[in-house]
């Protein structure tokens, strides 16, 4: 049996293992038949030209554990920030726990999705919001279809959430082979401000897929920043299904730092519904080996004077290969709009490849669109610049590579997590920087 | 110091230097003067090491050790020092954490451990004010927006940092007004000493005016056709060039 049947028949069971009255019972059927109709991506589909899943969609995935896993926090700390406080929703093989996490109901709501989706209480939150922006392909009803768990976070109007929020799923390998499918809900209301980070880490070297999904509203003047940390292990890959819907004057950033994994698909769509929008969207992808990384973004511009702005820097070695398919997407309405993208590659070896794809589809006629992308090798003449100055060229390479990755960084507000992920860049370029970051 | 036999230079196969001799000893300032295009910025960076150019024939020896085998960072960390006539930028990386990693670099070649964050920075105040440098400027990336001038008092303050025992100045004066020129000059020959040369690389003999050489060469045509002193730059900037390429001929 394929994945795709294996998946179809276990719905069943797994719908029994929930309330028959569950709310979201018609929705998880609807959802289902979309998967059953569309399936898998496959490359036929202009979107997924250049990504394959099908290596990974061949393992003999288990998608719940079997039992329990129990892990010390020992040996997870270092997936976790350090020197500053943060609310922490953990996850290991898919299930909640409790003993990792710091959830809150304090002023604002950091807990599970399953215990949202079962209490009254938040049931207005769940009817308004959850699959209302998820698009309707395979992949997103296949999550939809098995929501079960997941971070749920709720900003009430004028509120602020006092710390940033940490979301880590880890798996563990106590199952040969583990199919993921975590689903986030983020809702900020009115003016509310939040900050989130997440992460998805394999603890073995077990295969696993995730198929994650979030979906994330920013009411009016609400200010949403959220950040993936990709560096899993070589035998995991995600593809990662992100939807942002954005009220008038609302700010909304999401980084993506791209930097483990075998395949990363990163799904990444922005929906302006009101005026005076601000979308970032940001990823610094360094890979290498035979890693897979392959961005599609998405900002769709309905209401006037937006601005988006779309910066992506990708470093590549080895047999390494990226994908950057950044769509622009600009209704007649959306008039006055500044929208920038920018696409930066180094191919630092000559095996690696990249394929960018700018699109630009702009109905209005009084709009500022910009869009670059360049794919070059290492700059010789800076090399040398600073070799001359004796500066070893590795160092130098990395020091070009940092530089060459730096201005993304700028806009992270969490300091401790741009000079953790200016490490993780130091580190995974293989050198020490001659300076403390 | 610096010894220069016969030296060849090609890119991609078309010759740019045709035998260039030269012979710098320490406490010796010179200067190399000639037309666009001469090969003047190519004879610096096959000096400093620049892998682009194939060096075809000929030697270049510091302190009698051949050097055409070493990598630019190692020629650097004997004492090489080239100011570049365009220096580039490097966004992220601020001027004071560039030139920190060169000095450590260069230590860590000689076997020596990092210099100590407070006189690294002793160094820096005091080399910042030789240079009439605001201190908030080389927390800037490093000639991230600098105007032309900025970039070249940014190349001799790393210079100053580095202590070379030869520096090449490749058309530093370029881009600088009087007073900057003023300033660099100076801060060069504060530096200078019995130990150290220093070769500059000019169009104009304003700079030589206040940097005063030794001798003057004349580079035309990946040759250096003429040698003399100080009186023949007055004679170049009153003549041109044409009276030399007729004295060939
Ligand atoms: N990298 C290169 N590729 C091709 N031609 C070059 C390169 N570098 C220098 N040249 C050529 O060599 C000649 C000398 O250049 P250069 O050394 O910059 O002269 P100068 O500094 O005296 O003005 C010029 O004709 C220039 O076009
Ligand atoms: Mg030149």
């Amino acid at each position: 049996m394929d994945l795709k049947d294996k998946l179809l028949t276990s719905h069943i069971a797994f719908e029994d293992h929930l309330k028959a009255d569950s709310p979201l019972h018609d929705l998880r059927s609807n959802a289902l038949k979309v998967f059953e109709e569309k399936g898998f991506p496959s490359k036929k589909e202009e979107n997924w030209k250049y990504t394959s899943l099908n290596s990974v969609l061949k393992e003999d995935y288990s998608f719940s554990p079997k039992g329990e896993s129990v892990i010390e926090f020992k040996d997870v700390k270092k997936y976790f920030l350090h020197n500053v406080d943060t609310y922490k929703i953990v996850f290991i093989d898919g299930v909640y726990s409790s003993f990792l996490s710091e959830t809150t109901h304090d002023n604002i709501d950091v807990c599970l999705l399953s215990s949202a989706l079962d209490k009254s209480k938040y049931k207005p939150v769940i009817e308004a919001y959850f699959n209302k922006a998820a698009k309707k392909d395979g992949l997103t009803q296949l999550n939809t279809a098995f929501t079960k768990e997941g971070a749920f976070i709720h900003i009430p109007k004028n509120k602020e959430a006092d710390k940033p929020i940490e979301i880590i799923y880890f798996s563990t390998g106590n199952e040969a082979a583990m199919f993921l499918q975590p689903r986030n809900l983020v809702v900020a209301d009115e003016n509310a401000h939040v900050q989130i980070i997440e992460r998805h880490q394999s603890l073995s070297s077990n295969a696993v897929l995730t198929n994650a999904v979030t979906e994330i509203f920013a009411d009016k003047r609400a200010m949403v920043d959220y950040y993936k940390i990709q560096n899993d292990v070589l035998s995991a890959s995600l593809v990662d299904s992100t939807y942002v819907e954005q009220q008038r004057d609302s700010i909304c950033s999401v980084h993506t730092f791209s930097f483990g994994g075998q395949i990363t698909r990163n799904n990444l769509q922005f929906k302006q519904l009101g005026e005076h929008c601000d979308s970032i969207l940001n990823g610094i992808t360094i890979i290498g080996d035979k890693q897979h990384v392959d961005h599609n973004t998405l900002v769709h511009h309905i209401a006037e004077n937006c601005e988006s702005h779309q910066d992506y820097k990708g470093i590549f070695d080895d047999s390494s290969t990226g994908v950057f398919n950044g769509k622009v997407y600009v209704e007649k309405e959306a008039q006055k709009l500044d929208a920038f993208q920018q696409n930066n590659n180094i191919l630092i070896s000559d095996k690696a490849t990249i394929n960018a794809k700018p699109q630009l589809e702009i109905f209005a006629d009084d709009v500022k669109c910009s869009h670059g992308c360049t794919i070059g090798q290492m700059d010789s003449e800076a090399l040398f610049y600073m070799r001359s100055r004796g500066i070893g060229e590795k160092e130098a390479k990395a020091l070009l590579m940092y530089a060459f990755a730096n201005n993304v960084l700028e806009s992270v507000k969490i300091p401790e997590l741009k000079s953790r992920i200016n490490k993780l860049i130091a580190n995974k370029i293989g050198v020490s920087l001659g300076f403390e970051l | 110091m610096l010894q220069i036999k016969n030296l060849h230079a090609s890119v991609e196969d078309k010759a740019i230097l045709n035998g260039i001799n030269l012979e710098v000893n320490a406490g010796e300032i010179h200067a190399i003067m000639g037309p666009n295009g001469a090969g003047k910025s190519t004879l610096a960076s096959v000096i400093a090491g620049k892998d682009e150019y194939e060096m075809t024939k000929g030697e270049i020896l510091l302190d009698h050790e051949d050097i055409t085998e070493l990598d630019p960072e190692e020629r650097a960390h004997k004492g090489i020092f080239m100011s570049f006539q365009y220096p580039i930028s490097i966004p992220g990386v601020s001027t004071t954490n560039f030139i920190k990693t060169a000095i450590n670099e260069t230590r860590k070649s000689r076997g020596e451990a990092d210099m100590p964050a407070s006189e690294m920075l002793k160094l820096i105040k005091e080399k910042a004010e030789l240079l009439d440098i605001d201190r908030k400027f080389l927390s800037r990336s490093l000639n991230e927006g600098f105007s032309g001038g900025e970039k070249k008092r940014n190349e001799i303050f790393q210079m100053a940092m580095l202590e070379p025992k030869i520096a090449i100045l490749d058309e530093t004066d370029s881009g600088l007004d009087i007073d900057a020129l003023k300033v660099v000059a100076n801060g060069v020959n504060k530096l200078k000493n019995k130990d150290n040369a220093v070769v500059v690389i000019t169009h104009y003999q304003r700079l030589l005016d206040y940097i005063v050489p030794d001798f003057v060469h004349v580079l035309m045509d990946g040759k250096i056709v003429k040698s003399g002193t100080k009186e023949l730059a007055y004679k170049l900037e009153e003549k041109g060039y044409d009276w030399i390429k007729e004295e060939l001929v």
